[in-house]
């Protein structure tokens, strides 16, 4: 059971500014029904540009649904560039903490509000003042380096978990937390303590035979594990001089990210394991 | 909070009160060590005896063939990595996708030291692919583990059947009975099931007790190792007021067994029938006919389960959810993964496993609030479509 601060639970039972708006100025949405959560967020201006009406509607879970409700109090009254000011962590000091594993629920607000804001100055066909969107780093959950950076730098995380807990990158297949970790170096500086990631042992020179094993091992206890928490699974089917050819079972067969989850993780794995020059195919049957 | 509906009896029951005033003594002043050689010692022996019949009054086996474990997770892994000691030279366990933890973790952690793990898929209904598993076992097949029934939705799988196919290839089975044992009629005297697991607080006993039952002539190497404890297949001192609780909760069990498949079923079927009208774009996830007594597992539409809970939480109703809201794991439960429930249903279903303790006023009281809460969420839903 998680423990919810008595402002979370008196947002969560009494949420403010739930629903929607006709003929909004701003409209933002994040997340989606697979991620588990997702938020939309709208807002009208008052003739002096400050926010004078705010909804919000949000599928989630208790934290996520707090974590929308105080936003939408929060930005009220204010100029968009006050709102845009507004970080996930003034949203989890205004409900007095979130639970460590909750605090993407605040951080799904803050980006929620900018979309809104984003959208706002697209409609009026100007720019938005310059926020960098950066490029995807986490490929389950779509979170960019721009977006890593800043919760590294404004919640001083310092290890990929943290990462992990406040904007979800890494807590898919895990195939970022290499560059999760560059990037919280790089932000922090190599005083921050940051673990180092060490290079696993690998061999100079393969046989054929220690290939196929060593490409096996890294998919049973590098690979599959991953795969199976999504419900999903992966068969080595041959390999061919350097290519791999693999195919995946389960939810995984199905899943739009496949060739994601095939380029981006498989052959990441398998070169970091392995050998550098292996590269990954598909099984076509 | 003043009122508990306890509707989660899949998770753990409520000590009966039978049992907790036949373990207490040995609690107390009965706290010798059933291994001494003197009489204040030797006559617990006696009284863990005693509960060993009781429990295989229940499973309608003999006594020697109850093993005591500490709980239906250790059951698993002594019946598992014990049959693994024994055929070194069989390289493949065959289970199914929507196993307990306690059995698919065993499975594949032994992947490690050079097992092979066959995983058998299910339908939309949750029923087995007796087909496949015929198929995936093979003369190299070490073990074979389906559960008797599923936690989450109640699923009952036909593991008499399966034991005889696997019993013909003279290959190993074993079934974790944690949530079918107390809830439907098991008789192991003329079945082919050679291991079978069980625990005690599925079933009104207390938390750290639970069985593996063995049949004669079934080759298993010890989990725990160490002094002559049940017949030496497992090693460490009784937890004796564990088992003499065990046993108890056994013979009440077997007493309550046809209540538990008439009223018990009689509130899961109000209680399911209730929701689906008031509650729309709601489902039942499992074969509605082959199914335990007691469990409702209940897809509610675009809503997420956490905060289902939450808010019948605040009623007193304790239920659980197959949706777990943190940031690592986002995903809805692996079994109705599996069954390729969708996401706009998976991540808000909701369990409610009865027990004999629940009264027709705890349903009425559910239905009453259930319909508010469900509308609440689903106002603030973004998928919802409105107007």
């Amino acid at each position: 059971m998680w423990d919810y601060t008595d402002k979370v639970m008196d947002q969560f039972h009494h949420p403010r500014n739930v629903g929607k708006l006709d003929n909004p100025d701003g409209a933002g949405e994040v997340g989606s029904l697979a991620c588990g959560d997702a938020l939309t967020l709208m807002f009208k201006l008052d003739e002096n540009g400050r926010i004078k009406d705010v909804k919000f509607q949000t599928f989630g879970c208790a934290s996520a649904i707090a974590s929308s409700s105080v936003l939408t109090e929060m930005i009220k009254g204010m100029t968009l560039e006050e709102a845009a000011a507004v970080t996930n962590k003034d949203i989890v000091a205004r409900l007095g903490g979130l639970p460590e594993q909750k605090m993407h629920c605040s951080v799904m607000g803050q980006e929620a509000l900018e979309a809104a804001i984003g959208d706002y100055y697209k409609r009026k066909g100007s720019k938005a003042p310059a926020v960098k969107r950066g490029t995807v780093v986490c490929t389950c959950f779509g979170v960019t380096d721009e977006e890593i950076r800043k919760v590294v730098h404004e919640n001083n995380l310092t290890t990929v978990d943290d990462v992990t807990n406040y904007c979800k990158a890494g807590g898919g297949c895990g195939g970022c937390k290499k560059r999760i970790a560059e990037l919280i170096e790089e932000v922090q500086g190599r005083s921050a303590g940051v673990p180092r990631q060490t290079q696993p042992l690998r061999p100079a020179k393969l046989t054929n035979i220690q290939k196929i094993q060593l490409v096996q091992e890294t998919i049973n206890e590098q690979i599959r594990p991953a795969l199976r928490a999504d419900g999903g699974d992966i068969d080595l089917i041959d390999i061919e001089g350097n290519k791999v050819i693999v195919a995946f079972r389960g939810m995984c067969a199905q899943c739009k990210m496949a060739e994601y989850t095939m380029k981006d993780v498989v052959e990441a794995k398998l070169k970091e394991f392995v050998s550098d020059e292996l590269c990954v195919e598909e099984s076509k049957d | 909070m003043t009122k508990v509906i306890y509707m989660d009896n899949n998770a753990t029951t409520r000590v009966a009160d039978e049992v907790v005033d036949e373990m207490l003594p040995y609690l107390r002043e009965q706290y010798g060590n059933p291994s001494s050689m003197h009489t204040f010692g030797g006559q617990i022996g006696r009284k863990v005896a005693r509960a060993r019949e009781q429990v295989a009054a229940l499973l309608g086996c003999e006594p020697d063939e109850i093993l005591f474990t500490s709980c239906g997770t250790e059951s698993d892994n002594t019946a598992i990595k014990g049959t693994l000691a024994m055929y070194p030279s069989r390289r493949k366990l065959v289970t199914t996708r929507v196993e307990h933890p306690a059995v698919l973790t065993t499975c594949r952690n032994v992947e490690r030291h050079g097992y092979s793990v066959s995983e058998i898929s299910v339908n939309r209904q949750g029923n087995l692919d007796i087909d496949e598993l015929g198929f995936r076992i093979d003369d190299n097949t070490a073990i074979v583990s389906v559960m008797y029934a599923n936690n989450e939705t109640g699923v009952i799988f036909p593991v008499e059947k399966i034991a005889e196919c696997v019993a013909a290839r003279g290959l190993v089975f074993h079934t974790d009975a944690v949530q079918a044992v107390g809830k439907i009629p098991l008789n192991l005297k003329n079945s082919a099931i050679p291991l079978l697991s069980l625990s005690g607080h599925k079933l009104h006993a207390p938390k750290g007790v639970g069985v593996l039952y063995v049949r004669r002539g079934t080759r298993l190497g010890a989990f725990i190792h160490g002094g002559h404890q049940e017949s030496g297949r497992r090693g460490g001192t009784e937890n004796v007021p564990g088992i003499i609780a065990l046993g108890k909760a056994c013979e009440l069990a077997l007493k309550h067994l046809e209540e538990e498949n008439t009223r018990v079923k009689l509130l899961r079927d109000k209680l399911e029938k209730g929701l689906l009208k008031s509650c729309p774009d709601c489902f039942i996830n499992g074969d509605s006919e082959n199914r335990l007594p007691n469990t409702a597992n209940i897809s509610f539409e675009y809503i997420e389960g956490e905060a289902i809970l939450m808010m019948l939480d605040q009623f007193g109703i304790c239920a659980s959810s197959g949706s777990a809201c943190t940031s690592g794991s986002l995903e809805p439960s692996h079994v109705l993964r599996a069954m390729g429930v969708p996401f706009t249903a998976a991540h808000g279903s909701i369990r409610f496993s009865l027990s004999r303790y629940n009264t027709d006023d705890d349903v009425d009281w559910v239905l009453e609030k259930m319909p508010g809460i469900i509308r609440r969420l689903r106002e603030l839903s973004p998928f919802v479509k409105t107007g």
